[in-house]
């Protein structure tokens, strides 16, 4: 399989999921207890700066089969926004106000873009150029034998 | 097909065909392989009758599929509503129901998908892998996020409803025990499974799909089963130990 050298956006993305998991037990595990925001804003920072590390790294990477990215993750960003709306909806419904719910609401924002892109990610890392339509400008992407030999390896196998 | 062995399965009463290339078998470590020999002997053992050099050319079959079931929206729509409507009434039945279901259809299926049909897979042939891949994942791309969405909504609510949440209950560590549990199996779902599931029902959709990939990604998610399915282990003791208090 040829394998190009990508960005870890995959370990990253779930490091910075594991930070807002963090946050989000943090606050849980004090209510009704009034706690600092100090820690779960940090924790939401550091989440939040991974996503746009790996946001940047991928933008970098050259020959990254993005029309399927953005396929792929348009449809993933509008099921996870409907989920995040609906974790959104009982906050407010448990009159959650004031710093938590902001904190809560940015962290429902960082999940709901960065686990798209994830999805994204992991499907079109395993495109070549030549595989998308409209990637005339990948034209020039390195293509090693054994990509050649693992394509021949499914011999036509198609479905619709 | 000039320089490449053309290897044929045989499979049961019907048959498919592989075209592999020399540099190919090299990686297919289980998916190219049965039994740890590899795709052209496995096919001289079981079909002696069908010389490589005769067999007839032609892919292996990949059935139509949705990668997302769009009926199935239907459903999880109905999901959806059926959460909010719960969550609205505040009521100990529907927010019970909904917890205690999705709960149920939850750790059951990662405990089937990870401790039984996991290594099943692992020992079908190729065609059967595919065929029941195409069948199994377009359903788990709606089902798992939906019975995960629908546990913790409705659960938290449900905490919410009997005190559970709040640090005063006496088994609030079991709670937050939950939250760590449920956390970690998140960030393997939401970081790993998920994105595997999409991505090997894509990579089949394509007009030549690579097996090495399927292979991949299809072993990602197995084992994110897994390990999944063994941390539900550790949900059902929770769980089971902050209902009877």
């Amino acid at each position: 399989m040829s394998e190009r050298k990508l960005p870890p956006v995959t370990e990253v993305g779930m490091a910075s999921l594991a930070l807002i998991v963090a946050g989000g037990i943090y606050l849980s595990a004090h209510l009704p207890q009034h706690v600092s925001l100090g820690p779960a804003v940090a924790l939401l920072a550091a989440s939040a700066l991974l996503m746009v590390v790996n946001l940047a790294s991928l933008a970098r990477v050259q020959g990254f089969a993005w029309n399927r990215f953005f396929e792929v993750a348009r449809w993933s960003l509008l099921a996870y926004v409907v989920t995040a709306g609906m974790i959104e909806y009982v906050f407010v419904h448990n009159h959650l106000s004031g710093g938590p719910l902001v904190v809560l609401t940015l962290s429902l924002v960082v999940f709901a873009v960065h686990v798209p892109m994830l999805i994204g990610f992991t499907v079109a890392r395993y495109y070549e150029p030549v595989e998308c339509p409209g990637a005339g400008e990948f034209a020039g992407a390195p293509s090693t034998s054994n990509g050649a030999d693992a394509v021949a390896a499914a011999g036509g196998a198609h479905s619709s | 097909m000039p320089g490449r062995e053309l290897a044929a399965l045989a499979e049961g009463s019907r048959r498919s065909f592989l075209v592999v290339g020399p540099n190919a078998l090299k990686h297919l470590p289980s998916w190219g392989r049965r039994d740890n020999v590899p795709l052209a002997m496995s096919v001289a053992a079981q079909a002696p009758s069908a010389p490589p050099q005769e067999a007839p050319h032609g892919p292996v079959p990949v059935p139509d599929f949705e990668v997302v079931p769009r009926k199935g929206l239907i459903l999880v729509g109905i999901a959806a509503v059926a959460v909010i409507a719960g969550i609205a009434s505040n009521k100990l039945w529907p927010l019970d129901f909904l917890h205690v279901a999705g709960g149920a259809a939850w750790t059951i299926i990662d405990l089937f998908l990870g401790l039984v049909l996991g290594p099943i897979m692992g020992r079908l042939s190729i065609p059967a892998r595919i065929e029941f891949t195409t069948k199994l994942m377009p359903k788990m791309v709606l089902i798992m996020p939906t019975v995960v969405t629908m546990t913790l909504a409705a659960g938290w609510q449900l905490g919410i409803e009997t005190g559970n949440v709040y640090s005063y209950a006496p088994n609030h560590g079991w709670v937050v025990a939950s939250y760590i549990v449920v956390g970690v199996m998140a960030v393997i779902a939401l970081g790993l499974l998920e994105p595997a599931n999409i991505a090997v029902l894509i990579e089949l959709k394509k007009p030549r799909p690579k097996p090495e990939v399927i292979e991949r990604l299809m072993k990602r998610f197995m084992y994110s089963a897994g390990i999944l399915g063994a941390m539900q282990i550790a949900t059902l003791v929770i769980m089971t130990k902050i209902a009877s208090g």
